[in-house]
């Protein structure tokens, strides 16, 4: 092997790879939020009477799921030109992967629902709750204690899936990497740099959402 | 005006499906690989050590919590640098097995966990050995809360082989990015692509929920 590694242009490179990582996050955390909030939409419109919102609502996780997220961002980048819409590679990434989480979040409250007892919801309107009190008070806590390890799960896989963003032409973390590389031609130092940038993201992001979640799970520490 | 671009013609759904193919081949060989190396690093981490465990598990999570995309791009610019450069195929089937591998690690390491120790623990006593035990016992009955997950990595793997295409191998995603280049008819491929890939994976992907279905009822 006579293949001298140069490290320093990634060392000069680290101060934009880092300021790249934040528009990673950017783009992961938009994603996430418009997911979680699309998806129990459509965890509603699966469970509604209306055939038609079913429909829709099935159509969207179906596609979502069984379709590779990198052809899901091409769509969204270049798909959308014959008729007339353009999207700047931020916009694309950040709607392709939010259509991505929003159909498995979708599953996913689903089996949250699931877990929680019907006779609960029952037990509240009989005490006097309305519908939104049973909901608010004691299905959705519930159904958030269901849901978080899989949620934990969906945050760390979009953080990664946004470096897919690169085939794009987004500058986050990836992009900006590749920029690097196509100057100095140094692939295998400078992936090797955002290999460890992201693995350090994703335990980071484990880490705040075990923190943020300890509210969540007060109840059960104290059972035990 | 003569036009640089050419309208897509029959051959051209030809040159899709041969792309599909090569999706599939991607698909199956990693799958099948990758289970089998993630059984063993599953069976190595169920095993009673935490040495092992921790050690299997630390260095599986990496390839778990980087980018396939990045781990892609790594290998192959390694193999390269390495002096035994792969065709783009193998450098990113690979990369995927073992992708496919550490997470098919997971399903394995808590399908075996999911088996009542008092169970094993009673086939060993009714004077099964241990791969007796193994095979007869743990297999079965683990195999039920592993068969789902399993399935999902399954889909997982068929649908990250897309990812390939970022290392040049021509398979369906970039095939129909080469009609697109050539035809702009971008509405009409993308369709007919998204339809290939949903027929490739729609079929997993009910299974598994029919499976879920019958365990709760």
């Amino acid at each position: 092997m006579d293949y001298q590694f140069h490290w320093r242009p990634v060392i000069q490179a680290l101060p934009d790879l880092l300021k790249a990582s934040l528009v990673t996050l950017q783009v992961s955390l938009i994603a996430m939020a418009l997911g979680l909030m699309i998806g129990l939409v459509l965890y509603f419109f699966r469970a509604s009477q209306l055939r038609v919102l079913r429909g829709f609502g099935s159509t969207w996780v179906e596609i979502a799921r069984n379709t590779p997220s990198l052809f899901q961002i091409f769509v969204f980048y270049w798909g959308l030109g014959e008729f007339g819409i353009f999207l700047s590679s931020y916009t694309a990434v950040v709607a392709a992967l939010t259509f991505n989480c929003a159909g498995y979040m979708a599953e996913t409250y689903r089996g949250g629902f699931n877990a929680v007892n019907a006779g609960q919801d029952k037990a509240a309107r009989t005490l006097g709750m309305t519908r939104f009190q049973s909901m608010r008070y004691v299905v959705l806590p519930q159904v958030l204690r269901a849901i978080y390890g899989p949620m934990t799960n969906q945050f760390t896989w979009v953080i990664l899936a946004s470096s897919l963003g690169m085939l794009a032409g987004l500058r986050e973390l990836s992009g900006e990497t590749q920029y690097f590389n196509s100057r100095t031609f140094r692939t295998f130092e400078f992936f090797a740099a955002t290999a460890v940038i992201y693995y350090l993201i994703a335990k980071m992001a484990l880490l705040l959402m075990a923190l943020l979640g300890r509210p969540l799970f007060k109840a059960e520490r104290a059972k035990s | 005006m003569t036009d640089v671009f050419t309208t897509l013609q029959w051959s051209d759904l030809i040159f899709l499906l041969e792309g599909a193919w090569k999706t599939v081949q991607i698909s199956v060989v990693s799958i099948l690989l990758g289970t089998l190396l993630g059984m063993v690093f599953g069976w190595l981490m169920s095993l009673n050590n935490k040495l092992i465990t921790f050690a299997v598990m630390a260095v599986l999570d990496v390839f778990r919590s980087v980018p396939l995309l990045i781990q892609l791009i790594l290998f192959d610019s390694f193999v390269a640098i390495a002096g035994f450069p792969l065709p783009a195929f193998w450098s990113g089937t690979i990369v995927l097995i073992i992708y496919t591998a550490s997470l098919v690690a997971v399903v394995v390491h808590s399908g075996i966990d999911s088996v009542p120790a008092g169970l094993r623990a009673a086939a060993r006593c009714l004077g099964m050995s241990y791969w007796q035990e193994m095979r007869h016992v743990t297999t079965p009955v683990g195999l039920r809360t592993a068969f789902p997950s399993w399935l999902g990595v399954a889909l997982a793997t068929i649908k990250d082989s897309a990812l390939v295409s970022a290392i040049g191998y021509v398979e369906l995603l970039r095939a129909s990015q080469i009609l697109n280049t050539r035809t702009q008819e971008s509405v009409k491929i993308m369709l007919l692509v998204g339809l290939i890939y949903f027929i490739i994976s729609y079929p997993l992907s009910r299974l598994g929920a029919r499976y879920e279905q019958r365990q709760k009822s």
